[in-house]
């Protein structure tokens, strides 16, 4: 089985730096790392594999943690015109380069941390003519049929899906491994195949900011937290806490 | 020096390994007055953190020293000073000597498990009775076929309560002085062997230090680690990567104590305005790690020099010096800008200044630190 995964460098979000005013998207000139949240679906990905098969990591940006972790290659997207895609450009790329590898299985985050509209792995599945399942918390494959446990807000369904498909995971389901030394030490000669996007029969002008059918109007920061009501356990706490959710309707 | 990809992809696992599979733990093994030593190694091992620079045959990593010192100094970052010296005897202190001259059968029995992290080692050096001069020692085996007979007693010894086995240095002739000493592996369940008391200490409170015996306790003599009778020759190789260890991860330790005491002074108003505010509290905390950096620095140049081959004795003694000195320091200045904050347990600052306050003792005082330059340099009349 082949499954790939993809996965977005972000900056350090303990050191995030700024929001350049003239773009109004972070500035990517820091150092980036792999986003948490695609660490679950790298982990996914692993354990489905478990050593029968192979695991591809598509990527805009170099990613070695990935590679460290036990991934066996990699797809790097990387071209100038990339720079300012909004999500559409950026599942069209992703597409390309995820036919390259002809999976049987694509996972990716629900959401990434930085700047999301968590719309891409749909709009992947769209464009590779996948279906495609959401919020998956926990995935297993058989018979040419994955079977995904999917999120909901009252617990799960249980939904199954012929391969070739798209699921996107859910944060925080599984505990992501760490790269060991030897993994760390083997990622470097992986191999990595760095393709621009003239390699993926994509015109520039359909990404990047040229292609941008989305704009950022305006950019705030978000308003400060408002001090919270702190209740002091007189015997009562439990009574006052009650009205407090009920207040809220969230009881 | 900039740190390869390699090096800093190894970095960031330590770190994250630290934050999330140490530190939760540390207020429950500092009150328990002990460390799952064994969970906690084997875990390490298998992300190939243990034996770095030993062969994998042995369970080793076949990296160079530089990891090493990656290692220590992330380590350094524990919320506790227990954990990195247990660490650092066990693949610093206890084996190092069992690398270099060990025979493949006793690698086989004692280093490969140790780097797989079911066996927990410890180093048996100093007694009640000799601790600066390690050549007073008088634990003593005598040999009786192809059996070492052990009697006498160990001082201070580091993961001795739970440890598997030690490497210990004995006297074996009546030579006297440096000669007729040598290196042998005891392991804990050799009869004639017993834990007489584990220490109560100011610090490194959750690292069980205890005071051994050896009553007729017999070993074979295929446990001697190299020469018999150079034992004093090559636990003084074995010290220079111990006191390595030791400078490394006071880099680790001091950096993180002056992130936080600016966290915290960022916060905390006096006078009307942040204590960070303050001229006199700037300068310091800039000049104390100004001097983490040189520590830093200086520690790099001794590894590189290790990984060539040199010999590091003198540079592993100035740092050990400077690591001790300046770890008191930090940890002093760090408890005092926190006020009766930096005096109360559930500040970090009470337990930080405790654990550091060992490095100026163990692994050699600094005044003998300064015995040993001042021998090399030649001060001396
Ligand atoms: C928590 C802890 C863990 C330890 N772990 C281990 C271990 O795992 N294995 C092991 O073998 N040992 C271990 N030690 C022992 C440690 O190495 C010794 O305590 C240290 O070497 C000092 O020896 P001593 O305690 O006998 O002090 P002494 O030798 O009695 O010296 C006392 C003091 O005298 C001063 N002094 C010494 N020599 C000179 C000199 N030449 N000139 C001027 N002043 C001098 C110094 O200030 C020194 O601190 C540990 C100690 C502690 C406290």
């Amino acid at each position: 089985m082949k499954v790939v995964v993809c996965v977005k460098q972000i900056p350090d979000p303990a050191d995030p730096g700024e929001i350049d005013p003239s773009t109004k998207t972070l500035k990517r000139d820091v150092k980036l790392i792999l986003d948490e949240s695609d660490s679950y679906g790298v982990e996914m990905a692993l354990q489905l594999v478990d050593g029968d098969g192979e695991v591809v990591l598509v990527s805009m940006a170099p990613n070695n943690e990935v590679l460290a972790m036990g991934a066996d290659s990699a797809i790097l997207v990387s071209d100038e015109a990339l720079a300012g895609s909004d999500a559409l450009g950026t599942a069209k790329v992703l597409a390309a380069a995820i036919k390259r590898a002809e999976p049987d299985l694509v996972l990716a985050a629900t959401e990434s941390s930085d700047g999301y509209t968590g719309t891409v792995p749909e709009q992947v599945a769209e464009l590779l003519g996948m279906p495609s399942v959401t919020f998956a918390k926990e995935v297993a494959v058989a018979d040419g049929t994955v079977a995904v446990k999917r999120q909901t807000e009252a617990g799960y369904d249980d939904v199954t899906c012929p391969l070739p498909c798209l699921v996107s995971v859910t944060a925080g389901v599984v505990e992501p491994r760490y790269p060991s030394f030897k993994g760390i030490m083997a990622a470097k000669s992986k191999p990595v195949d760095e393709v621009g996007i003239a390699d993926l029969g994509i015109d520039a002008g359909a990404v990047g900011w040229a292609g941008g059918g989305q704009e950022i109007v305006a950019i705030e920061p978000a308003p400060a937290r408002e001090a919270g009501e702190i209740v002091e356990d007189e015997g009562d706490a439990y009574e006052r806490i009650v009205s407090f959710l009920e207040e809220l309707k969230v009881i | 020096m900039r740190e390869s990809d390699e090096q800093a992809a190894f970095r960031l696992m330590v770190r994250s390994f630290v934050e999330r599979e140490v530190n939760p733990y540390v207020e429950a093994w500092e009150a328990a007055e002990m460390m799952p030593l064994h969970e906690i190694f084997t875990k390490m091992a298998g992300l190939g953190m243990l034996g770095l620079e030993y062969e994998p045959e042995f369970g080793g990593q076949g990296a160079d020293h530089t990891f090493t010192v990656i290692l220590a100094e992330e380590f350094g970052r524990c919320a506790n000073g227990s954990l990195p010296m247990a660490l650092g005897v066990q693949v610093d202190m206890a084996t190092p000597s069992l690398a270099r001259f060990g025979t493949p059968e006793q690698k086989a029995q004692f280093l490969k498990p140790a780097m797989e992290g079911s066996m927990v080692a410890s180093i048996a050096v100093s007694e009640p009775d000799a601790g600066s001069d390690v050549a007073a020692i008088r634990t003593k085996a005598v040999r009786d076929g192809d059996e070492w007979v052990i009697n006498g007693s160990k001082m201070w010894i580091t993961n001795s309560v739970q440890g598997d086995w030690l490497c210990l240095l004995a006297r074996t002739s009546d030579e006297g002085g440096y000669s007729g000493m040598s290196q042998i592996i005891v392991p804990t369940s050799a009869p004639g062997f017993s834990v007489s008391k584990k220490l109560d200490k100011l610090g490194m409170r959750a690292s069980d230090t205890a005071l051994l015996s050896f009553d007729d306790c017999r070993v074979p003599v295929a446990n001697t680690i190299g020469q018999i009778g150079k034992g004093f020759q090559q636990q003084m190789a074995q010290f220079v990567v111990e006191r390595m260890w030791a400078a490394y991860t006071t880099v680790g330790a001091c950096e993180v104590a002056l992130e936080k005491t600016a966290a915290f002074l960022r916060e905390r108003h006096v006078f009307g305005e942040p204590l960070l505010a303050k001229q006199h509290v700037q300068f310091t905390l800039a000049e104390l790690a100004a001097e983490v950096d040189l520590l830093r620095t200086y520690n790099w140049a001794i590894a590189e020099a290790y990984n060539r081959g040199e010999d590091t004795t003198r540079q592993a003694t100035i740092a050990k010096l400077k690591a001790g000195r300046l770890s008191r320091e930090v940890a002093d200045r760090c408890l005092q800008f926190h006020g009766g904050m930096g005096y109360v347990e559930e500040t970090w600052t009470a337990r930080f200044f405790r654990d550091n306050r060992l490095t100026s003792i163990g692994g050699g005082a600094d005044e003998v630190m300064l015995q040993v330059l001042a021998k090399m340099d030649g001060y001396v009349a």
